[in-house]
């Protein structure tokens, strides 16, 4: 008798202790928010361009989180719904062309000589990369600019170009290989036709 | 071959080093005896020189020469840019031509700065700073001087000489090595290199070791160039230098490899040869450093390998830095129709030249013309067989077919856990592929790839500080806004509280309450308030002045002085009129004006005292007949009005005067209007007289209690007017004050409030022509 009171009184005890432990744990390192949409984020191209349909990159974070599709990021494009499919551990789908194409890199630029010094374009972007105040030509720091075409629209007079990043020598790389899987026979058929073609 | 080759007595002496081996390697046709067979010619000064500011790994060069300027042979063109950057120097003498983007060495094929140098066949040098013994400069002197030689890696790399002379901070460098493996197929530059300057290359290797201290100096040189070895051994035989041959394999001569080979070492993965007690340099560069420091010669020019079949007479050329290959190679025979392709480089790891205008520069080792038989373009690629074959000969025992998997599926994290970037991109896992798949071009996709998106994240994580920097000042503005607002409404609460309190006091007084009101709200009830007080007071006025003559007595008076006043002004301005014509021109004009002015209010003063007198004098003869008490004090008040409306124009006049040239114009303005309220005085006043003396004549015993009456109700109330539009001015004009001293912000308020101040004016003055047109009438109606 005494041994079962003995084994209820340790278990007793155990669970007291371990629930102690557990409560004082879930109180000292709670975490605020939701971790997961910080790494969502973190993978995001952060150009709060808006595509998404949803007010910036976080929220849209936050609508993954949610269970929402990973395929609505034209600038991000292919890579970034690779990592978000593998962060998630979902299928990866191709990019929704709902939300726009992906796009080679772009920086907006201000013609400044036609730039009327409206600072529309300034409260317009995201991430304050445009230099200038009321009545005197603004610019673009275009080492910030993410390209996200937000400042494009407000202005009044249509002075902001959206072009290409110039790809240099700096950012230059080779580029991949093309795809030519073939089987033997092909192999030679198109030997002879590079033959014949020279 | 081998019959040139004999062996010296230090050659026979057994080396007991051993020679280590590393993982895998292959053994491709040398070819090297098509180009190694002659010694090294030097080829004509070519008629232009393209010379690029970017040949070497880290910033481009800083240009310090003009257009058009003349510079010597070996004179400095462009500065280093910091740290890791090399100078550049005229490689003969001639004129800076241009600076022009040009396609530059680069498998891109783009264009890049580059200066552009016509030679004037002179060949002149500059001046040169030799040194006999380098023993005798200091480690720092040496550094400086293959600095300044811009000496930079003359393997591939091209990686600033300078820097790897500085011996790493807190190591000592165990092992010097110079690598002279060339190992890569057709390319023989540092083997005629060795063969003919054996005695540079070991100097500089001297040098080097003096600048570094190493333990040990080793030359590990691949066993196909006996010739070479030889060479080494008979000018290293009185020096600590080891010459370690190595059998022949590719690639041997990559950094990694040979340090490997010759040491037993690994270079661990992100780190370099230094971090493990080892320097590793070309023989090439070598020998550029010898003469950077006995001759104080730049590197103005390289042996390069001119090779393949496309070209009749292969060889090695010492060419000049900036020698456009096309020109280079038509001078030994280029065939152009037998050649598919230029290539700079080895075929291993060289690249195709997109631009055959491509400048050699100071990593050109070789050019390769090969024919389709020679080097065919590569079959297409088939699918993978899994067979291993590039995992067996991987240098650097990577798994060559999981990289080529995770790279062509774009899945770059898995790829680098598979160690893609120690890839040294030798391909020698292409060379034995039996499905011909380009792996290396896979892997440098995928480290390209990999470095990009390393940069974009870089930038992603930029672009989101800066928004949520931004986030956060809107959201503390916003939240500044709301505070303010907020303590607004409260002041405003708190007001209403403590009038609703004051009304809850005195509620008998509402009288005066009602009264305050309307003052307070606004200024035409202060107006009203104000017609009101003094027509009680005119009333009290009237009662009490009952014989008006001495009054009169003393407003002519007043005239008088005033008339007197304004004359000494005017004199006064006369006087500084004089002074300023002749000291100071430019205020002439403006001193004229204001004594214009004043001159004509002298007359004015004139004017109103001979009327006065005038109108006192009819006055006079008619007091017998008619007393009319009421009349006089108002003269004699629309006489003050105009005096005061004066005196306010001479101080406008003088602050006018006073002012600074951008608040003339409006100065200007405000004096306009007060003119125009003194004219306006003035025909009230005269309006008074004009009507007192027609009163006086027409007047007759008849003249009831009762208009009399009317009268003096009439007249105190354009007094009041008077002064009510008075008061409106002059508050009018202290805002204007306040307008030209405003803050810009503020503008826009002040000039609301001005205007509505000035609808006011014209309102009070309304009322004042009103109330003269019906004492007017009255008047007539008198008659």
């Amino acid at each position: 008798m005494s041994v079962i009171v003995t084994a209820i009184l340790a278990l007793l005890g155990l669970s007291a202790v371990f629930g102690a432990l557990l409560g004082f744990a879930s109180i000292r390192f709670k975490v605020d928010g939701n971790p997961i949409v910080d790494e969502i984020d973190s993978l995001l191209p952060q150009t709060q361009c808006g595509q998404c349909g949803h007010p910036g990159c976080r929220p849209y974070a936050e609508s993954i989180a949610d269970g929402g599709d990973i395929n609505k990021c034209p600038p991000g494009g292919e890579a970034t719904i690779q990592a978000l499919a593998e962060l998630l551990d979902v299928e990866a789908t191709p990019l929704d062309s709902e939300h726009g194409e992906e796009i080679p890199k772009q920086v907006a630029i201000i013609r400044e000589d036609e730039c009327i010094g409206c600072t529309k374009c300034i409260q317009a972007c995201p991430i304050d990369a445009i230099l200038g105040s009321a009545k005197h030509m603004h610019t673009v720091i275009a080492s910030e600019c993410t390209g996200c075409d937000l400042c494009v629209e407000p202005c009044p007079v249509d002075c902001i170009d959206m072009v290409p990043v110039d790809q240099g020598l700096a950012t230059w790389h080779w580029h991949s290989p093309k795809d030519q899987n073939i089987i033997a026979t092909d192999k030679m058929s198109l030997v002879t036709e590079g033959a014949n073609l020279s | 071959m081998s019959a040139s080759f004999k062996p010296t007595p230090s050659s026979k002496v057994i080396s007991t080093r051993t020679i280590y081996d590393f993982h895998g390697g292959i053994h491709p046709e040398e070819m090297k005896t098509l180009s190694n067979q002659t010694a090294i010619v030097q080829p004509t000064i070519p008629p232009k020189l393209v010379l690029p500011l970017q040949q070497h790994i880290g910033k481009p060069s800083q240009l310090i020469v003009e257009l058009g300027q003349r510079v010597l042979k070996g004179q400095k063109l462009a500065d280093a840019d910091g740290m890791i950057s090399v100078a550049l120097h005229a490689p003969t003498s001639g004129i800076i031509d241009s600076i022009v983007d040009h396609p530059i060495a680069h498998p891109s094929g783009e264009s890049g700065a580059c200066i552009v140098l016509i030679p004037d066949g002179k060949d002149e040098w500059c001046e040169l700073e030799p040194c006999e013994h380098y023993e005798h400069l200091s480690v720092s002197k040496i550094q400086a001087k293959v600095r300044e030689a811009g000496v930079a890696g003359m393997g591939g790399a091209g990686f600033p000489t300078e820097v790897k002379l500085h011996p790493p901070h807190h190591d000592k460098v165990a092992t010097l090595i110079l690598n002279a493996a060339e190992c890569e197929p057709y390319i023989t530059a540092d083997d005629r290199l060795m063969r003919e300057r054996a005695e540079e290359v070991v100097q500089g290797m001297e040098i080097m070791a003096y600048a570094l201290q190493p333990g040990e100096c080793l030359i590990g040189i691949e066993d196909n160039k006996p010739e070479a070895v030889a060479a080494l051994r008979e000018a290293a035989k009185e020096t600590q230098i080891e010459i370690c041959v190595v059998p022949t394999k590719y690639p041997s001569g990559g950094e990694k490899q040979i340090i490997k080979l010759l040491t037993d070492k690994e270079v661990p993965n992100g780190k370099i040869p230094a971090d493990i007690g080892v320097m590793c340099q070309n023989v090439g560069t070598a020998a550029a450093i010898y003469r950077a420091v006995r001759f104080g010669e730049p590197l103005i020019s390289r042996v390069t390998t001119l090779t393949g079949e496309g070209i009749q007479q292969p060889g090695n050329v010492e060419a000049l830095i900036g020698t456009p290959i096309d020109w280079l190679i038509s001078q030994y025979g280029f065939q152009e129709k037998k050649t598919e392709r230029l290539i700079m480089g080895g075929p291993m790891m060289g690249f195709t030249l997109k631009h055959i205008e491509t400048p050699i520069v100071k990593t050109t080792n070789c050019i390769l013309a090969p024919t389709h038989k020679d080097l065919p373009p590569p079959p297409p690629a088939q699918a993978c067989i899994r067979c291993g074959l590039c995992a067996d000969v991987c240098p650097a025992v990577l798994l060559p077919q999981q990289l080529y998997w995770f790279s062509r599926a774009q899945e770059y994290d898995k790829a680098e856990h598979h160690n893609l970037f120690d890839c040294i991109e030798c391909g020698a896992c292409s060379y034995v592929c039996p499905s011909s798949i380009p792996l290396v071009q896979y892997y440098r996709h995928a480290k390209g790839e990999i470095k990009q998106q390393k940069q974009d994240q870089l930038k992603s994580d930029q672009a989101r500080e800066r928004f949520e920097a931004r986030q956060f000042r809107l959201d503390r503005e916003q939240a500044e806004k709301d505070a303010k607002r907020k303590a607004r409404a409260e002041n405003a609460a708190k007001a209403q509280a403590a009038k609703k309190a004051a009304e809850a006091v005195k509620p008998a007084d509402s009288n005066t309450e009602v009264q305050n009101k309307i003052a307070s709200e606004d200024t035409v009830d202060t107006n009203k308030a104000a017609v009101q007080a003094a027509l009680e007071r005119s009333k009290e006025k009237n009662q009490t002045n009952s014989v008006s003559k001495p009054e009169e007595v003393i407003d002519l008076d007043a005239l008088k002085t005033t008339w007197d006043k304004t004359q000494a002004k005017l004199d006064k301005m006369h006087d500084a009129l004089d002074d300023a014509k002749t000291n100071n021109s430019d205020q002439v004009e403006k001193l004229t004006r204001a004594v214009e002015k004043n001159q004509m209010r002298v007359n004015q003063a004139k004017q109103a005292w001979k009327k006065a007198s005038a109108s006192l004098k009819t006055v006079a003869e008619t007091e017998a007949v008619q007393g009319s008490e009421a009349e006089k004090p108002d003269i004699s008040v629309l006489a003050t009005a105009l005096e005061k409306a004066q005196s306010k124009l001479d101080k406008m006049q003088d602050a006018l005067d006073n002012a600074q040239p951008e608040q003339v114009e409006k100065l200007t303005r405000a004096v306009e209007k007060n003119k125009v309220r003194v004219n306006q005085a003035q025909q009230a006043w005269e309006d008074a007289s004009a009507s007192q003396t027609t009163k006086v004549e027409t007047s007759s015993e008849t003249l009831t209690d009762a208009t009399k009456q009317s009268d003096t109700v009439e007249q105190p109330d354009i007094e009041a007017l008077e002064s009510a539009v008075e008061k409106v001015q002059s508050k009018l004009e202290k805002m204007q004050d306040a307008l030209e001293n405003a803050q810009p912000e503020q503008v826009e308020k002040l000039t609301r409030a001005v205007e509505k101040n000035k609808i006011r004016v014209e309102a009070a003055e309304n009322a004042l022509k009103a109330a003269n047109s019906i004492s007017v009438t009255n008047q007539n109606g008198e008659q």
